[in-house]
């Protein structure tokens, strides 16, 4: 086993959309966890298709939002009313209403930052290395090919390049760590 | 073309008499006949490398020849601006021609000018999203970019207009910090929210842009020649591989985006109209401003849109990918936003008349018929008669007149914010105080000035990232789908 320790996993190219599909399902029935689909667009169907759960982004966005509206009202509440009230045209010290547009605006940055941020902590992105940079083949992935790669740490991995084969890949390769 | 594939020859065969035990009849799927068949997104069945190549090569081959002398023109005229800019400051906002009455004149012109032709970016990234408007897929990301590039366009105004920029940039005044008095900034005034509305929107589409843009920086890391270019499109590409557990959380986070930038879009023109709204001064109170200041946004930005993407789909032979039928949807949309303009104008007028106030029906007959009556004209031939010009499908598919048209339409939109302006302040209630304003040459050159900031950064950004979102429009061909014959899918129709 020494030798498959610097083994990354085992990656499939697939020419169309349909083919890659198709062996998505087989991979995912096949009882496959550790192994993922690369293609140059999102393909409509694909998380079934890989069995994935729906997204948690929104939770993080919801978070960002709820913290960036909290902020605009109690900045305001803080700075206009708490901290040094001042009465200007006759108007209320502190009302929601006047509160709002501001408090609005900020909802929706944080809540952006906090979508972009969560997006890249789930993908556990930036990262910079990936062994699948190191396939020349790989590089046609945000083109017009689509690849599936298995990984070496998966328990079914002795059976991945039959399995593959059989789903009709285009083209198999070892890819090292 | 996948449409034509299986017309059965006959549809299921009549019995004559119905015969109970006869075969059900099979259940044959017709296709729509011609005229209803939608016209593909990308012409000519082109294929996913094509797409690849022909998009990724306009920013990675050279420029062609009229790159250069159009970089140096723009890039001269925006010298010019921030020379004047820096004479303004030198020297005081007396070099300009605006005083009492009409203390805001092009300089807050010009702000809402180049922020209402940002609006169409986020509209086309955002609303045409939700509502699934697949041709977005085409224009959205240089209608974003044009957005970011007219929002620092329009930032640059308001911090200039206040004369003592340094005012404007230190804390207490605009920045939610005290100022050396330890007050705080003055939150029951439109003019902060404004600010606040303004620096999300640059913000969140700056954002939005970006998370659009990191798959293409993928393709662009993974097609480079040089190390210098693999490295930095590499960076920002964050190591994007085009995994479908990392296409999972995009998507969905793209359609978070869209849904804030939503709101978003419709709350900053509504904010800069309150700007106006919430004074009392005649011509400005009135509660119609939100909704018609954001259709003239979007009327104002689509048109914008046009004059960029008509001679970049001919210059870079884009014509496959933004074809005439998006060209086509493009000019709907300014006919649409064009009559709400339209009918806003009209109303405007009526409330004037049938809200009883002296002053404000003045302010409109002053507006018509005083001074600037010939602003006012103009302003109504722009954008009230030229949009109804693309009732006529030969007016819209026409490339050189949607060209000539979308510049009339960002003339009548200007115009509009300088009547709304300058019409209004220069006559308000007391006649001793009436003045007449009229521009001195560093307003004028200040205002083309910015025209060359525009075109500086939008000839930047043709050189170096995609025009066309690579990866989104890959997604709307037929190959992309699974269960397509395109898409590889075996026998059978879609």
């Amino acid at each position: 086993m020494s030798a498959n320790a610097k083994i990354y996993g085992l990656l499939a190219q697939f020419d169309t959309a349909a083919g890659i599909f198709e062996a998505a399902l087989q991979v995912r029935d096949a009882g496959y966890r550790k192994w993922d689909v690369f293609t140059p667009f999102p393909i409509h169907g694909m998380d079934d298709a890989m069995g994935l759960k729906n997204s948690k982004v929104g939770y993080f966005t919801f978070c960002g939002g709820f913290v960036g509206f909290f902020t605009g009202m109690t900045m305001i509440w803080y700075m206009n009313k708490f901290d040094y009230p001042l009465v200007v045209g006759g108007k209320p010290l502190f009302t929601p209403l006047y509160a709002f547009p501001v408090s609005y605006e900020l909802t929706i940055l944080l809540g952006a930052f906090a979508t972009l941020g969560g997006m890249l902590a789930l993908n556990r992105l930036p990262k910079l290395y990936n062994p699948l940079f190191k396939s020349e083949r790989f590089k046609k992935a945000t083109d017009d090919k689509f690849f599936i790669c298995i990984e070496a740490t998966d328990p079914k991995f002795a059976e991945a390049r039959a399995m593959l084969e059989k789903a009709g890949a285009a083209a198999i390769e070892l890819v090292e760590d | 073309m996948a449409n034509a594939a299986s017309i059965p020859a006959a549809a299921a065969p009549k019995g004559k008499q119905h015969d109970p035990h006869a075969a059900p009849p099979k259940i044959v799927a017709i296709d729509p006949p011609q005229e209803f068949v939608r016209e593909p997104l990308v012409l000519n069945g082109r294929s996913l490398g094509w797409l690849t190549e022909r998009i990724a090569g306009v920013c990675e081959g050279k420029m062609p020849l009229w790159w250069w002398p159009a970089f140096i023109v723009s890039a001269g005229l925006m010298t010019m601006m921030f020379a004047l800019v820096a004479y303004l400051i030198s020297t005081g906002v007396g070099v300009w021609g605006l005083n009492n009455p009409a203390a805001w004149a092009w300089d807050i012109t010009n702000f809402v000018f180049w922020i209402g032709i940002g609006h169409a970016g986020t509209l086309i990234s955002a609303v045409l999203f939700l509502l699934r408007q697949k041709w977005r897929t085409s224009i959205n990301r240089a209608a974003e970019a044009m957005t970011l590039i007219a929002v620092v366009c329009a930032g640059i105004f308001p911090v200039i207009h206040t004369g003592r920029v340094w005012f404007a940039l230190m804390p207490g005044w605009l920045i939610p910090a005290p100022n050396a008095n330890y007050i705080w900034p003055q939150f029951r005034s439109p003019l902060l929210w404004d600010v606040f509305a303004v620096s999300t929107y640059g913000t969140v589409s700056l954002l939005f842009w970006y998370v659009g843009l990191i798959p293409d920086l993928a393709t662009l890391r993974d097609r480079a020649k040089n190390k210098v270019r693999g490295f930095f499109y590499g960076l920002f590409a964050l190591g994007w591989t085009g995994s479908n557990r990392h296409w999972s959380n995009y998507e969905k986070a793209y359609m978070i985006f869209a849904g804030l930038s939503t709101p978003l879009v419709l709350s900053v023109h509504s904010i800069v109209s309150f700007d106006f709204a919430v004074s009392n001064v005649p011509g400005w109170h009135t509660t119609i401003f939100p909704p018609y200041f954001v259709a003239g946004a979007i009327f104002s930005g689509f048109a914008m849109v046009l004059t960029l993407m008509v001679p970049m789909r001919t210059l870079f032979k884009l014509q496959d990918i933004i074809t005439t039928r998006h060209v086509e949807l493009m000019c709907k949309v300014i006919l649409a936003t064009g009559s709400i303009v339209g009918y806003a104008y009209g109303m405007e007028f009526f409330i004037a008349w049938y809200g009883g106030s002296p002053y404000e029906l003045y302010a409109f007959k002053n507006r018509a018929f005083g001074p600037y009556w010939w602003a006012y004209w103009t302003m109504i031939t722009c954008n009230v008669i030229s949009p109804h010009l693309f009732w006529f499908k030969w007016c819209r598919t026409n490339m050189v007149f949607v060209f000539f048209v979308s510049i009339v339409v960002n003339i009548g939109m200007w115009f509009e914010r300088f009547v709304i302006i300058v019409t209004s302040l220069h006559r308000d209630y007391l006649p001793a105080s009436w003045g007449y304003f009229a521009p001195t040459w560093v307003d004028v050159f200040t205002f083309v000035g910015s025209f060359g900031l525009f075109l500086t950064l939008f000839l930047l950004f043709i050189r170096f990232l995609p025009v066309i979102a690579i990866s989104e429009v890959k997604g709307v061909t037929p190959q992309a789908d699974p269960h397509h014959p395109l898409g590889g899918a075996k026998g059978g129709h879609h």
